[in-house]
C-alpha cells in the first residue's frame, strides 16, 4: 500500500497509526454511522441559517432571528465537534516540552554583554546618565498634564454650589410654583429651583442638568403650622413645609421612596432611611449624614421660596467637605 | 498520457507535485516567510482534553462575540447626552425628553432590523465574559497552573479580568438609562470618595461636576476603542505565552512534565473548538433572542431626580455593591476634611485588596512553600488543601457579598425586616468564608485517603449460599474504567481514510492491509 501513496519530501521516520490502533475510538472505527450523523446535524443547520436569511428578509421578531441563527450555529458547532472528536485522531498524541532555560553559557553571555558592555559606556558617564533620567522623568511628570490636567476644569468649591439662592422658588416638574395649598398633609413632591424647569421647548417641560442632578429638593407637607426639625431652625418649614436635599448622603442616589407612615424617606440604592421629621437623619443604612434641609419661605405673592442656599454641601462626601 | 501536449486533468496535477496546490502554496509562502517548519510544530501542537481547558476558550470566543456585536452596534450608537423629543416607534416615550445616546439605544432596538437580537447578544456575551474568565480563573488557581514559569500569564489574566469589569461597567452605562445612569452616579460618587485626589478625578473625567455632557463621549471612545486595544494586546500575549510555555496538564499515564498529551492542533483540536466558537456563539444568540436583557425603554432615559426600585448592577459588580450595603456608616470628619470610608473602604479599598491578594498569589505562595521549581503537572485540588480552602473562601467571600447586593429584595421577598437581612449578611460575610474554608481544608484531606478517588465505582454482587453464608463477587470493571496501556506517540502525518467508503462494515482489525496506514 505504501508504494500507492504519493513519496513525501523529507525522509523522516513516524510511527504508524492503523485501524487496530487502540488511540482510535469506538466511533472512527464505525466511522460511516458518525458521519450520516453530522451529515444530518450539518443540514439541518443549513435549513436554520437559510431560515435566518429568509427571516431576516421578511424582518422577523427578534426571537426568531436569534433563534434560527442560534440553531444554526449550534447544529454547525455541533457537527464540527463531533467531527473532530470522532472522526479525527484522537491521541494521546505526545509532544516534547523543551526546556525554555537556555544553556548556562548562553545566559553568560547575555549577562555579560548587558554589564560589560555597559562598563565603560554608560556607567562611567554617570552625569550623563543622570542628566537623561531627569530629562526623562520631567518629560513623564509634564505629559500628564495634557493627559489629566486637560480632562476638566479644577473642582474648585463646584461641590459646594447649587442654584437655590435667597428668594429663589420652587417649582414642580412642570415649572409651578408652589403655594400653601399645593400639597395636603402628608403629601411630597420634588421640586427644583425656578429657572431650571424650562417651558415652551417641547410637549414636555426641559429641566436642566444642574437642577436635576443636584438641586434637586424633595418637599413634604408634614402638618398645616410652622414646623421646627431641629433646634435653630425654627422658621425653615413654614406652614409644615420642609425641603431636603434629595441627593443622598451615601452614594448621591436620588432619595426617591417615601414610607409615609413612619415618615421616613428612603434611598432605594442602599436603603439608607432618612427621619424627616428631625431633620433627615440617617436612621437604617450606610448614609453617614443628614440630608441637608433648605430653609423655605413664603414670599410676598405668597409662593414658597428658599430662604438662602443650602448651609452645606448636598450629597455624598469628599475630602475638601467641611462639616 | 503525460507525452500528449494537451493539458489533462491528471498531467496538471502531476506538474504541482505530490501536493497538489496547498504543496504549491506552502512552497510559495516557504520562499517568502520561511513557515514551514514552525507551521508544521504548530500543526502538530498538542492540547491536552479535560473540559476544565474549555472556560477560557469560552472567554476568549465571548470576545469574539463582543468584538462582532460591538462593530455593529458601534454604527447605530450616537454617543451624545444632548436632549432631544422622541417620536419613535416606541408609543409610550413619544414627546419625552431623552438623550442621544438613549435615543439611539431605543431605535436599535426597534427600528434597526436584527438590532434588538445583537443588542441583546452583545449584553449577554458580556456577563458570559466575565463569568467565563472568573471560572478559568478558578480553574488556574485550584490546579496550581499559576506556578512557575506561568507567573506571568496569570498577572495578564487578572488585568484582564479588571478590564472586563471596567469594560462591562462602562458599556452598560453608555444607554444613558435611568438604571445605568444611577450606576454612573454612584460610580462618581465612589471616585469622589478617594481621599485629597477624589474630586480632582471627577472633576477631570466628568469634564465638570455630575453628570456634565462629556462622559458618554468619554466612555464610548474608552468602550469600543481603548480597553478593547488594550484587552486585544493582552490576549495575544496570553496566548503566545500558552504557545511558548505550552500547555499544563493533569498528571496520568505517559504524561510527565516533559511532555504534553492530547490531541493534535490540525485538525482534531481545530474542529474541535471552531466547533466550541459556533456554539458559544449561538449559545449568546439563543439568550440574546429568547432572554430578555436590558429592557432600556422601560426605565426611560436618565433623569438625575428620578430613581427605580430594586437597583442592582449586573452580576460581576454585584459584589462591590453588596459590599456597600453592608458597609457601617462610618465617615470620618475632622481637620476641615471628610473622609468618607463608608464608601471608600467597601468600594475602592477593599477591590484594590482582592486583586492585589489575586496579583501577588503565586509570588506568596512561593514564599509560604519554598518551591521555585517549573511545574508543567497540575495538581488536583485535593492535594492542596490549604490552597484549595483558600480559594472557597475568597470565592464564598464573594459570594455572599454578591447576595448581599439585594438585600432589600430578600426582605421584602422572604418577608423578613431589612434589618436583620443586613446583619445576617454583616455576620455571614465573615462567618461564610472561613466555614467554607475550613469544610473545604477537611474535605480535601478526607478525599486524600480515599482509595480509587475519581475513579467510578464498581458494583458488587453478593450472594447468600445455601448456608446462609454471604459473599462477594467484584463485578468486571466498566470498559472506560480499564487503564488503557497506552504509549503515547508522536502525531503521525497523514492517516489514510479511502476504506471508509465501505460504510459502516466491520474493517478487519488486524489486517496487513493497512487500511488506515500512517507513514512519512
Amino acid at each position: 500500500m505504501s508504494d500507492e501513496q504519493p513519496p513525501s519530501r523529507t525522509k523522516v521516520p513516524m510511527p504508524v497509526a492503523t485501524l487496530s490502533d487502540p488511540h482510535m475510538g469506538d466511533a472512527a472505527r464505525h466511522p460511516a454511522r458518525v458521519e450520516k450523523l453530522i451529515a444530518v446535524v450539518f443540514v439541518l443547520a443549513i435549513v436554520c441559517l437559510a431560515g435566518f436569511g429568509a427571516a431576516y428578509w421578511q424582518n422577523a421578531d427578534p426571537w426568531v432571528l436569534g433563534g434560527t441563527v442560534g440553531a444554526g450555529l449550534a447544529l454547525l458547532g455541533f457537527g464540527l465537534t463531533a467531527w473532530g472528536k470522532y472522526l479525527m485522531p484522537q491521541g494521546p498524541f505526545v509532544e516534547e516540552r523543551h526546556p525554555l532555560a537556555s544553556a548556562p553559557d548562553e545566559r553568560d553571555a547575555m549577562a555579560a554583554a548587558l554589564v560589560e558592555r555597559s562598563t565603560v559606556v554608560v556607567k562611567r558617564r554617570k552625569m550623563l546618565g543622570g542628566l537623561f533620567a531627569v530629562g526623562a522623568g520631567i518629560f513623564g511628570i509634564v505629559a500628564i498634564f495634557p493627559l489629566l490636567r486637560s480632562l476638566g476644569p479644577l473642582p474648585e468649591n463646584s461641590l459646594e454650589v447649587t442654584d437655590w439662592r435667597r428668594g429663589t422658588r420652587l417649582v414642580d416638574s412642570s415649572g409651578r410654583p408652589i403655594s400653601r395649598g399645593t400639597l395636603v398633609t402628608g403629601g411630597l413632591m420634588t421640586v427644583y429651583p425656578e429657572g431650571t424647569v424650562i417651558l415652551g421647548l417641547g410637549p414636555q417641560p426641559y429641566i436642566t442638568e444642574n437642577g436635576q442632578a443636584i438641586d434637586q429638593t424633595v418637599l413634604i407637607r408634614l402638618q398645616d403650622q410652622n414646623f421646627t426639625t431641629q433646634p435653630g431652625r425654627e422658621t425653615w418649614a413654614p406652614a409644615g413645609y420642609v425641603a431636603y436635599s434629595k441627593l443622598c448622603t451615601h452614594l448621591g442616589c436620588p432619595v426617591g421612596l417615601y414610607e409615609q407612615q413612619l415618615e421616613l424617606l428612603v434611598c432605594p440604592c442602599h436603603q439608607s432611611m432618612f427621619n424627616v421629621r428631625n431633620g433627615a437623619v440617617p436612621e437604617f443604612g450606610p448614609a453617614p449624614r443628614p440630608l441637608p434641609q433648605l430653609p423655605l419661605m413664603f414670599d410676598d405673592e405668597g409662593f414658597l421660596a428658599a430662604q438662602g442656599p443650602y448651609d452645606q454641601a448636598v450629597g455624598p462626601g469628599f475630602w475638601e467637605r467641611t462639616t | 498520457m503525460s507525452d500528449t501536449a494537451t493539458p489533462t486533468k491528471r498531467s496538471t496535477k502531476a506538474a504541482m507535485g505530490p501536493f497538489g496546490r496547498v504543496g504549491q502554496l506552502v512552497d510559495e509562502l516557504d520562499d517568502r516567510l520561511g513557515v514551514a517548519k514552525g507551521g508544521r510544530v504548530f500543526l502538530d501542537k498538542i492540547f491536552p482534553d479535560h473540559w476544565s481547558f474549555m472556560l477560557g476558550e469560552i472567554s476568549l470566543y465571548s470576545f469574539i462575540v463582543l468584538l462582532a456585536t460591538g462593530i455593529f452596534l458601534s454604527l447605530y450608537f450616537v454617543p451624545s447626552t444632548t436632549q432631544v423629543i422622541y417620536h419613535g416607534t416606541y408609543k409610550p416615550l413619544d414627546g419625552q425628553w431623552v438623550s442621544q445616546a438613549y435615543k439611539s439605544t431605543v431605535d436599535i432596538s426597534f427600528d434597526v432590523r436584527g438590532g434588538l437580537l445583537v443588542r441583546q447578544m452583545h449584553h449577554w456575551a458580556a456577563d458570559v465574559f466575565c463569568g467565563s474568565i472568573v471560572l478559568h480563573m478558578g480553574r488556574i488557581f485550584l490546579t496550581g497552573a499559576f506556578r512557575k514559569p506561568r507567573e506571568l500569564n496569570w498577572t495578564i489574566g487578572i488585568l484582564m479580568l479588571i478590564l472586563a469589569i471596567f469594560e462591562g461597567f462602562i458599556g452598560y452605562s453608555l444607554p444613558d438609562d435611568l438604571i445605568s445612569g444611577t450606576g454612573l452616579r454612584i460610580g462618581y460618587s465612589i471616585a469622589e470618595s478617594i481621599p485629597l485626589v477624589g474630586s480632582y478625578l471627577t472633576s477631570f473625567l466628568w469634564g465638570g461636576r455630575f453628570p456634565g455632557d462629556i462622559i458618554i463621549p468619554r466612555f464610548y471612545i474608552i468602550h469600543v476603542l481603548i480597553i478593547p486595544l488594550v484587552l486585544l494586546g493582552l490576549i495575544s500575549a496570553h496566548l503566545g505565552l500558552l504557545v511558548r510555555q505550552k500547555h499544563t496538564q493533569f498528571p496520568g499515564e505517559g504524561r510527565t512534565e516533559h511532555n504534553v498529551v492530547g490531541s493534535p492542533m490540525f485538525p482534531t483540536f481545530m474542529a474541535k473548538t471552531t466547533g466550541f466558537l459556533f456554539m458559544v456563539t449561538a449559545m449568546t444568540a439563543l439568550l440574546g433572542a429568547f432572554a430578555q436583557i436590558n429592557p432600556i425603554w422601560h426605565f426611560g432615559s436618565y433623569d438625575a431626580s428620578k430613581i427605580s426600585y430594586a437597583v442592582q448592577p449586573d452580576w460581576y459588580m454585584g459584589w462591590l455593591d453588596g459590599a456597600l450595603r453592608i458597609m457601617p456608616s462610618w465617615e470620618f470628619a475632622g481637620f476641615g476634611h471628610t473622609i468618607p470610608f463608608e464608601v471608600f473602604l467597601p468600594a475602592v479599598v477593599f477591590p484594590g485588596l482582592i486583586f492585589t491578594i489575586c496579583l501577588l498569589w503565586p509570588a506568596i505562595e512561593r514564599r509560604y512553600t519554598g518551591d521555585n521549581e517549573i511545574h508543567n503537572l497540575l495538581d488536583r485540588p485535593r492535594y492542596r488543601p490549604k490552597r484549595t480552602a483558600a480559594g472557597v473562601a475568597m470565592f464564598s467571600l464573594l459570594f455572599t457579598l454578591h447576595a448581599a447586593s439585594s438585600t432589600d429584595v430578600m426582605a421584602n421577598f422572604f418577608h423578613f425586616s431589612l434589618n436583620s437581612v443586613l446583619w445576617f449578611f454583616r455576620i455571614a460575610v465573615i462567618v461564610v468564608p472561613i466555614v467554607a474554608g475550613l469544610i473545604t481544608y477537611q474535605l480535601c484531606k478526607e478525599m486524600q485517603g480515599v482509595h480509587g478517588i475519581g475513579k467510578r465505582k464498581r458494583a458488587v454482587v453478593v450472594h447468600l449460599s445455601a448456608h446462609g453464608e454471604y459473599s462477594t463477587t467484584p463485578t468486571p470493571p466498566r470498559p472506560d474504567d480499564v487503564p488503557t496501556e497506552l504509549e503515547p506517540e508522536p502525531v503521525p502525518v497523514r492517516i489514510d481514510v479511502e476504506p471508509l467508503s465501505s460504510g459502516g462494515v466491520e474493517l478487519p482489525e488486524q489486517s496487513g492491509t493497512g487500511v488506515r496506514q500512517v507513514s512519512r
